[in-house]
């Protein structure tokens, strides 16, 4: 479902004397459906540069992105849109809402934006607050001025609310308490059940085995540290 | 899928100074392209020259007419394009007194544009303006005030309702949450996207706000010296800009 070979990228810095930095060199990897794949590798080695690739929300410079038929990396902005409205979801590690924009409503755009009918995206909306133990009195409030674990949670179930074949989530049980972070792991299983081809990072190991077929170290991709 | 708009080449000088220079780009149904770059860099320019306002010295804007399917507006006869800018598009101008019949009250500010259209009948054209007032806020005891009596944030919404009411195709806005406090900005970019999701509306929206751009627009384009430096995907350019300019301006802002 994702399949990625020979990726490069640099950073250049134009205002910075046109500092280049060369982050990403030839990675390769591939996801099939039902698989869930960690990316693993130390800080700064690349892992979140390589997802936010696979998004589109960094360019690559050079290699192939393959998400269902599309390739990101050759593909017009239309496409990828189209992309990431129907096959492609990202739970990022932080929430970006439009301010005022009830919860209930900012977890059902995906599924609003795909023309699921009002009252059933709702429900679905309703379904995943509460299994996350997002309290219902805070469901017509904006989630801007919720705790950082509540908007984590808040981010889960809009990244969840559409069964996207594939699915990106960058350390999506960071700040969770035990209760939650079962919640999500759970979210994650049933994910791949159902056939979703899945690209995590995850800092914490014991989730990492858990839902994790395989890992991949990014490192072996990263300029001059590969061996 | 056919492009509602295609623009090609837009070129537009002001004696020696250049005001837009060949700038190309397709916009689809349902997408919101944001025009972003610093003060004199062509976006008001660029805007009118689409819009028809300003007659461009070169170049081609292809519209998706209804009857005909793609055809160049600079090459229609006036009637045609005034017609086109009745039925199809809409244009929201940064102060809403330029948008605006100021000495109109709120519900004739909306009902004209209906009857511009050809509705006759007064009930239907006041239950109309009554529902759009409601979608964009404006309390229903509010219909038979002018504008005048109105908030600059009322003022904006009731400029978005006279715009929209007809069910164009394409809006333009210059700078539309320009000088609205950011409660009052946040209303109306729900309101827009509500409005481009619901509708399945086209935009395209000059604004100087990079917050703005990333909550509403798909895709971007940055000017600088009349020139569009760059273009993608909205989160793409902010987050990965390629062109030196573009990164001085998404980090000389408060993060986006
Ligand atoms: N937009 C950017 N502009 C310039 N450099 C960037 C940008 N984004 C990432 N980098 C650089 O790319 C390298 C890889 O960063 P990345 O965020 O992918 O690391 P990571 O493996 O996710 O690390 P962590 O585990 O700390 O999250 C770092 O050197 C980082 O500074
Ligand atoms: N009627 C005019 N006559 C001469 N020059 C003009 C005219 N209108 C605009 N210009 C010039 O064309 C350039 C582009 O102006 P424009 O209004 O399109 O900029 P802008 O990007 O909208 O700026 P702002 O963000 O300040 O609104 C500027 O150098 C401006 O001085
Ligand atoms: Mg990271
Ligand atoms: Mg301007």
């Amino acid at each position: 479902m994702i399949e990625i070979s020979n990726l490069s990228k640099n950073f250049v810095l134009h205002n910075q004397g046109g500092a280049v930095i060369p982050v990403m060199r030839d990675a390769a990897l591939s996801v099939a459906p039902g698989e869930c794949v960690g990316l693993i590798g130390a800080s700064g080695a690349g892992k979140s540069t390589l997802m936010r690739m696979v998004y589109g929300n960094y360019l690559a410079d050079r290699g192939v992105i393959r998400v269902g038929d599309v390739d990101v990396a050759q593909a017009a902005p239309r496409e990828v849109l189209a992309l990431r409205r129907a096959t492609l979801g990202y739970v990022s590690q932080f929430l970006r809402v439009v301010p005022r924009v009830p919860t209930l409503d900012v977890v059902a755009e995906p599924l609003l934006a795909l023309g699921v009918a009002r009252e059933e995206a709702l429900g679905r909306a309703r379904d995943l607050l509460g299994r996350l133990n997002i309290p219902e009195r805070l469901w017509p409030l904006s989630p801007t001025t919720f705790s950082g674990g509540e908007q984590q949670r808040v981010n889960i179930a809009r990244g969840f609310a559409h069964g996207y074949p594939a699915l990106l989530l960058d350390e999506p049980t960071a700040s969770l308490d035990a209760a939650n972070r079962e919640v999500v792991l759970t979210l994650i299983e049933e994910a791949k059940a159902r056939g979703a081809a899945i690209l995590g990072i995850f800092h914490d190991e014991a989730a990492r085995a858990r839902v994790c077929t395989r890992v991949v170290d990014v490192t072996r991709f990263t300029p001059g540290l590969a061996a | 899928m056919t492009p509602l708009l295609q623009v090609k080449g837009l070129t537009k000088r002001y004696g020696a100074r250049i005001g837009c220079a060949d700038v190309s780009f397709d916009l689809y149904p349902g997408e919101v392209m944001g025009i972003v770059g610093e003060s004199g860099s062509g976006k008001s320019t660029l805007l009118n020259c689409l819009a028809g306002h300003l007659e461009a010295d070169s170049g081609h804007v292809m519209f998706d007419t209804r009857a005909e399917g793609l055809r160049d507006v600079r090459a229609m006869s006036e009637p045609e394009r005034r017609m086109l800018a009745r039925t199809d598009w809409a244009f929201v101008h940064q102060n809403p007194r330029d948008g605006l019949r100021m000495g109109v009250s709120a519900g004739g500010n909306v009902g004209e544009r209906l009857m511009a259209v050809g509705a006759r009948h007064y009930g239907d054209i006041r239950a109309q303006a009554q529902d759009w007032l409601g979608r964009v806020e404006i309390a229903a005891d509010r219909i038979d005030d002018r504008p005048t009596a109105f908030s600059g944030g009322m003022q904006q919404r009731l400029q978005i309702a006279r715009n929209l009411v007809t069910g164009p195709r394409l809006v333009f806005m210059d700078e539309p949450t320009g000088g609205l406090d950011v409660s009052v900005q946040a209303r109306l970019l729900d309101l827009l996207r509500g409005l481009v999701r619901e509708m399945g509306l086209s935009a395209v929206i000059v604004t100087h706000d990079l917050a703005v751009v990333r909550l509403l627009a798909h895709r971007l384009m940055v000017m600088k010296s009349g020139h569009v430096v760059e273009a993608g995907l909205t989160d793409q350019v902010l987050d990965d800009p390629q062109h030196g300019y573009t990164q001085l301006l998404v980090s000389s802002v408060l993060q986006a």
